[in-house]
Formats: structure tokens, C-alpha cells, sequence
């Protein structure tokens, strides 16, 4: 979670100009999981800018979300050569056994699940990545086994 | 001479273990001691392009090549080089069985002529001093000895053109930013490189990012900027850390910053991350982004060049034509000239993905046919399967069926026929892939990206794709393929930006060589390569099915029935039609059917 203190800290980083709007909500994105509504009043009040504007950017890019995430961001690669190598059939294999659709959270708050453009590492396609972690050549046989050890990991914390 | 390791830690090799087989060999190294025959430390470099067969390492000079790479190899790998033996079981092997040594004599690598990825796969990204050791900043050196004439006639002679896609003269563009006597003006590196199926930006980006810092201070030069901008996509975190780490290290030794080589001429360039907006990669889309605002494009009755970021005059190119500004500089543009073809001159970097048995990275001359570069440097279609189509140029570009694989690829040929080169994504499918699923695709992706500033782009497309979806699930009707090509007609007249304009092309290509397919959707109620759920229903062919049980074994849901060594049935209520089986079996006993078909 967050509180005032935290998000000062981001927001000092950046000078007061518009043009670090984008990368200063980037930041809050990475270190709270989504931009929270104060964070985005104090950036406005930074940049001198209105709240609106800030919103707008937040809705824009899909880099931002305005609701928390789950611990593990499960980015399902939906580039065009996943999606004719079997992403399609993986997504559905990941809703299956997760329970959510894209951009969703489970009730756990384990994981979200987001579909992505594409992650440019087609050559192992189809492809997800879960935080950092690249997993190629992604077939429904293999995915339980990933995401149990996920869960597993969670368990024993 | 010591002799180096190379291992390729690009996202491909790293995801198949590279990182481990880079460790267990410098501890291999440190283990044979002081006589071992290899530099101490592994080279940790970008993509060496054939991510198929990764983990790669890779041996210099000798250029001998190992594939497919565990760990466990190193002891055999750095024993190999102490005896002066290569390990022969890790090299290419011809068709006859015959190991090759030189990895020149590759099939994937004979036919290339790397100059953009002259340096990705050669050296550690993260040293500055391995680039100079590679001629690095000469370039930027020798700029500073001409005038600004001498250096935009040098890239006007070379006729390189952008490489992003549109192909606009790099030339031409820093000339016409060069005439406006406003100040400050920008350089701006178009790292947002959204085209799925594209990885070539990546690869340089993380291979070798100092070569788009010089191509990038050898522009600033010749149009009088000091203050730049890359602009690399969210998702590109490595990309990202490679060109931070490569701008302090300039700077540091005084290539950039306050004053270039000490001349007095200051440039400052900073990154920006991109939101993870596929319009942001239109360049007036992308300056509106770093100015902090939301990334609609403006139209361009005003250029760039003249009123650009934050309305001053602005150079914006993409990643691979930065990275070839040094070797226009070094070489000369005449020297450039020689390669390509008549209008497109130059090497073109595509990533060759999909249904292709050898996927990676490759760089070859403009005007290499797409025969060449699939079957001859990518090995045909993977498993054996027909092939189909190729889908070049990302959601801007068009499907080009078998017949038309000896067209050359370059900027102008391609768009003839309704596609294009694009960035240079190359899609290979084979007959499991449906053309009309995949017009669905890209039309759901683009629809999703528009941006929604103007009309026709963002309601035409959320009509085409509530259309192709219609014929995907079966509820396609007669005149609906007319009507695509009337509102793919009105779309390419009236959209403001490329995006728009360019949106209906993967749709209206593949109505124009596979109007087949649409027709059995239609007509038929069938999806012919057993893609569309709703339309397909999967049987095993008796005759065929040896009852070996791979198909079962790779069923989610258990819909598979039969004993071992007897033939196997699919029970039609468990199964989802997920295509499992028909990827699993290797006798092709799985066939395609309609839903309604007996």
C-alpha cells in the first residue's frame, strides 16, 4: 500500500514540468501496483497541471491501471505470432483454471491476468511472462505446473 | 591470441537458460586455470538472430557455433577449446549428417550482410569499450571534421530511408529540419516499436545501443540540436536499462553531454518510457506523449521537421535507421548506396516468426525475395506443414499467399499488392492458421489501439470487427465481404493518421487472395483450417491413428477416448476445440471438419 510520505518520495524526483508526467505516474505504477487517486491530485498539484488531464493519461495508456493488482502480474503475450502459434488457446486454458478474464484480478489477489500486444519475443512464442519471469513455448500441458509453483511459493511464505 | 565466448542473453536464449550455461562456463573457465586458452569472462552479448536454436554460444575468432546449449555442456565446450577440438555434437549438421564449423556456412547466416546488427550478438552491450573496439564513435569523430552540408549530403547519397515503415528519405528529413533557423531543436529516437510480431528495435536497442547514440549525435550535428529524446516502449525493460546504462557511459567519456569530443557542442539525450500505446508509435502521436500528454496524432498539414516536440523543428527516426547513420558516415553514402535495390537502398532487419522453422533475427540486402528469405534462410514451414501465407508490415501490412513469394521485398514493391515491408515483421502461416481469424485479429487489435480521435478509424473499425467476428462464429451473411471493402475503402480515404489509413489492409488482403476461405465461412458454415470454434469440429481418422495416445495425453480435457495400439475417438460434448490433438499427432490422423458436416 501507499501512504502520503511514499508518494512524495516519487513525485520529488520529477521537476515540476509537465513533461515528467508520464514518467512519474510510471513509477507509482511500478512501486504500488496501480495509481492511486491521491498520488495522481499531489502529481497535478506538482505539475501545475489539472487532475483531469492526469486521468485521462491514466485511462489512455495501458501501462496504468487506477485498481490495485495481485501479486503476480501474468502478462499472456497476444502478438500475432503467439496468437497463431496457440495463445488463444492458452488464454482460454489460463481463464479455466485461474477463474478470470483478462484484466481481472483473483479474489486471492494471487494473480492478474493481462493480455499484451506483444513482448517481442516471438521467436519462442507462444509466450507469457508472470512479473519477470519469461515462460516460452507455452503449451496448456505445462501451464499448471507454473502456476502451482507460484501458488505453492505463496503458501509456504 | 585468447579466444572469446560469446553467449546470446537476449530474451530468447535467457527464457531457454542462457544465463545458467553463461555462469557453468566461466566457472568451467576459472576451473582449468591459468592454461585455458579463453579470455576469463563470458561475453554476455545481445541477439545472435537464430532464437530457434538457442541457447547459443558462440567462439571468436574461430566463429565456431554451438546450438542448443544446457549447462552441462560447458565442461565439454571449454575442454573442446583447450584441445583445439570443437564438440561436435552441439554444431550445425548439414542434411547429410556433417557437422559444419564456421557459422558463416549456416544456411540461416550465409545470406546475411549485417550492418544495422553489425555489432548485436558481437559485443557486451553493457561495455563501451567493446563497441569502440568495433570502430565505435568514428562516425561521430569524422562528423566533427565536416560541415553540416557535407554530412546530410552524405546521407542523402546514401538513399537510406526510414526504416519504421513509411520509408520517408532520412536525408531529405534532416535537411528540411537543418533550414529552420528556430531553436532549440530535438532528435528524437522512435523506440516504440508496437508491431506484434516485430522485435528488430529490441534487439538493437539491447544488442548494441550505442550505435543509436552516435547515429543520433551525428544528426543532432548536422541539424543544430542539443537535447534528444528515445522514446522505448514500457515493456521493453532491458532496452530500457541497455541505453541508460549506454548514455552515462557517453557521457562519462565525454561522446555526449556537455561537449561532444570536446567541441563545444553540448547534447543531452534522455529516455522516455512509453505507456503502452500502440498509436504512440506515429511520430506526432509519440512527441505529443513526451511533451506529458495523451498520444493522439495531429495532422500533418505542418511536418515535424518544421514544428515537431513541443512545436520546434524535430528529427525523428526510428531505431534501425539511427543504428545505420554511422556506417553511412564511415563508409560514405556511395559506399551505402551499393546495396539494395534501385529506390531501397540498404539492409532491411526482420524478425521471422510464426509457422517458420527457423525463427530469429535477420539482416539481408533490400529486394531478397520473401522465397529466399523463408524457405532459404528460414528452412521452410515448421513440421513439415504447407504453407499459406506470409503476413508482412504488422496490422498496417497484408497477407501474401504462395504465388506471390518471389516478389522482392522492399519499400515500394509490397504496397503494390496491398501490403507492405512495414518495420519488418515477418508472420509465416501454414494451413492451421484461418485468414479470415487472423483479418479478425489484427482489426480486434487495432480497434482496441485506436486512439479515437477521429471517425471513420475508430467507429469503421469496430464495424469491420463486429463483421468478421459475425462470419468467425457463423453468423456470417451474404454481401458481408462487400461491405468490408466499402468500409475498408472509406477507412484508407478518410482516416487522419497511418493507423486508420493503413487498418483495413490485412483485412482487405485477405479477402483479396483468400477470398476462399471467407466464402466457406459464409456459405459453408466451415472454417477450413479448423481454427473458428464454433465452425470446426475435429474427428481421428480411423485408418491413420495408430493408437499411440500422444493426442490424448495432450487433451485438456480428457475428450479423448481409446485404448493403446486401437484407434482413438474424440466425444464431441468434452471437447473445446482447442486443437491439441491435431498438434500432437504426428500420423495426421486428427482432421478438420465443419461443426454441421458428418
Amino acid at each position: 500500500m501507499h501512504t502520503t510520505e511514499e508518494i512524495q518520495t516519487v513525485i520529488d524526483r520529477y521537476p515540476g514540468s509537465r513533461q515528467y508526467a508520464l514518467a512519474a505516474m510510471q513509477d507509482m505504477q511500478r512501486q504500488f501496483g496501480y495509481l492511486p487517486r491521491e498520488g495522481l491530485e499531489a502529481l497535478a498539484k506538482h505539475l501545475s497541471c489539472p487532475f483531469s488531464q492526469l486521468f485521462s493519461m491514466a485511462t489512455f495508456y495501458k501501462a496504468f491501471s487506477l485498481k490495485p493488482k495481485g501479486r503476480h502480474i501474468i502478462k499472456l503475450c497476444d502478438g500475432t505470432a503467439c496468437h497463431i502459434r496457440g495463445g488463444s488457446v492458452l488464454l482460454e486454458g489460463i481463464e479455466r483454471e485461474l477463474g478470470i478474464k483478462p484484466g481481472e484480478t483473483t479474489p486471492d489477489g494471487l494473480f492478474t491476468l493481462q493480455l499484451v500486444n506483444c513482448l517481442g519475443s516471438c521467436a519462442i512464442s507462444p509466450v507469457i511472462l508472470i512479473d519477470d519471469t519469461f515462460y516460452g513455448r507455452m503449451t496448456l500441458e505445462k501451464l499448471p505446473g507454473v502456476l502451482n509453483s507460484y501458488r505453492k511459493e505463496a503458501v509456504e511464505r | 591470441m585468447k579466444q572469446t565466448i560469446l553467449v546470446c542473453c537476449d530474451t530468447g536464449c535467457l527464457a531457454n537458460g542462457a544465463r545458467a550455461v553463461a555462469d557453468a562456463l566461466e566457472r568451467e573457465i576459472a576451473a582449468a586455470g591459468i592454461d585455458c586458452p579463453v579470455e576469463r569472462t563470458v561475453k554476455r552479448t545481445g541477439c545472435h538472430g537464430f532464437c530457434e536454436a538457442g541457447p547459443l554460444v558462440r567462439i571468436q575468432p574461430d566463429d565456431i557455433a554451438y546450438y542448443h546449449v544446457k549447462a552441462s555442456d560447458a565442461p565439454d565446450i571449454v575442454r573442446g577449446l583447450t584441445q583445439n577440438e570443437p564438440v561436435r555434437r552441439l554444431l550445425y549438421k548439414d542434411e547429410n549428417g556433417e557437422p559444419h564449423t564456421p557459422r558463416a556456412a549456416h544456411p540461416f547466416y550465409k545470406r546475411q550482410e549485417k550492418i544495422a546488427l553489425r555489432n548485436v550478438g558481437e559485443i557486451d552491450p553493457h561495455s563501451l569499450a567493446d563497441y569502440l573496439a568495433r570502430g565505435g564513435y568514428e562516425a561521430l569523430g569524422k562528423a566533427l571534421t565536416m560541415t553540416q552540408d557535407e554530412i546530410l549530403t552524405e546521407m542523402e547519397t546514401s538513399g537510406l530511408r526510414g526504416r519504421g515503415g513509411a520509408g520517408f528519405p532520412t536525408g531529405r528529413k534532416w535537411r528540411s529540419a537543418a533550414g529552420y533557423d528556430v531553436f532549440p531543436k530535438y532528435v528524437v529516437c522512435n523506440g516504440d516499436e508496437g508491431d506484434p510480431g516485430a522485435f528488430m528495435d529490441r534487439s538493437i536497442l539491447e544488442g548494441d545501443p550505442h550505435s543509436v547514440l552516435e547515429g543520433m549525435a551525428v544528426c543532432a550535428l548536422a541539424i543544430g540540436a542539443e537535447e534528444g529524446y528515445l522514446y522505448i516502449r514500457d515493456e521493453y525493460d532491458m532496452a530500457v536499462h541497455a541505453v541508460n546504462t549506454a548514455i552515462r557511459q557517453a557521457e562519462e567519456a565525454g561522446f555526449l553531454g556537455e561537449s561532444i569530443l570536446g567541441s563545444g557542442k553540448p547534447l543531452k539525450l534522455r529516455v522516455v518510457r512509453g505507456g503502452g500505446a500502440f498509436v504512440c508509435g506515429e511520430s506526432t502521436a509519440l512527441m505529443a506523449s513526451i511533451e506529458g500528454r495523451v498520444g493522439e496524432p495531429r495532422a500533418k498539414y505542418i511536418r515535424s521537421v518544421q514544428r515537431g516536440l513541443w512545436d520546434h523543428p524535430t528529427v525523428l527516426n526510428n531505431v534501425e535507421t539511427w543504428a545505420n547513420v554511422p556506417v553511412i558516415i564511415t563508409g560514405g553514402g556511395a559506399a551505402y548506396a551499393r546495396l539494395g535495390t534501385e529506390s531501397s537502398k540498404g539492409t532491411k532487419v526482420f524478425s521471422l516468426v510464426g509457422k517458420v522453422k527457423n525463427t530469429g533475427l535477420v539482416e539481408v540486402p533490400m529486394g531478397c525475395t520473401l522465397r529466399e528469405l523463408i524457405f532459404d534462410i528460414g528452412g521452410g514451414v515448421a513440421d513439415g506443414r504447407p504453407f499459406k501465407a506470409v503476413q508482412t508490415g504488422g496490422p498496417s501490412g497484408g497477407c501474401i499467399p504462395e504465388r506471390m513469394l518471389d516478389l522482392a521485398v522492399d519499400f515500394d514493391t509490397l504496397t503494390k499488392y496491398g501490403a507492405m515491408m512495414g518495420s519488418g515483421g515477418m508472420i509465416v502461416m501454414d494451413d492451421t492458421s484461418c485468414m479470415v481469424e487472423v483479418a479478425r485479429y489484427y482489426v480486434n487489435f487495432l480497434s482496441e489501439e485506436s486512439c479515437g480521435k477521429c471517425t471513420p478509424c475508430r467507429e469503421g473499425l469496430r464495424q469491420m470487427l463486429a463483421i468478421l467476428t459475425d462470419i468467425c462464429e457463423g453468423r456470417g451473411r451474404e454481401g458481408d465481404v462487400e461491405l468490408l471493402e466499402r468500409l475498408g475503402a472509406t477507412l484508407q480515404d478518410s482516416s487522419l493518421c497511418a493507423l486508420g489509413k493503413s487498418a483495413p489492409n490485412p483485412v482487405l488482403t485477405t479477402i483479396r487472395y483468400f477470398r476462399d476461405e471467407y466464402d466457406a465461412h459464409i456459405r459453408e458454415h466451415r472454417c477450413p483450417a479448423g481454427v473458428c470454434r464454433k465452425l470446426t469440429a475435429f474427428r481421428i481418422d480411423a485408418e491413420k491413428c495408430v493408437g499411440c495416445g500422444a493426442c490424448a495425453k495432450a487433451c485438456p480435457t480428457g475428450a479423448i477416448e481409446g485404448a493403446l495400439k486401437q484407434s482413438h475417438r474424440i466425444e464431441p460434448t468434452k471437447c473445446i476445440v482447442c486443437g491439441s490433438c491435431r498438434t500432437a499427432c504426428r500420423f495426421g490422423a486428427v482432421t478438420v471438419r465443419g461443426r454441421t458436416e458428418q
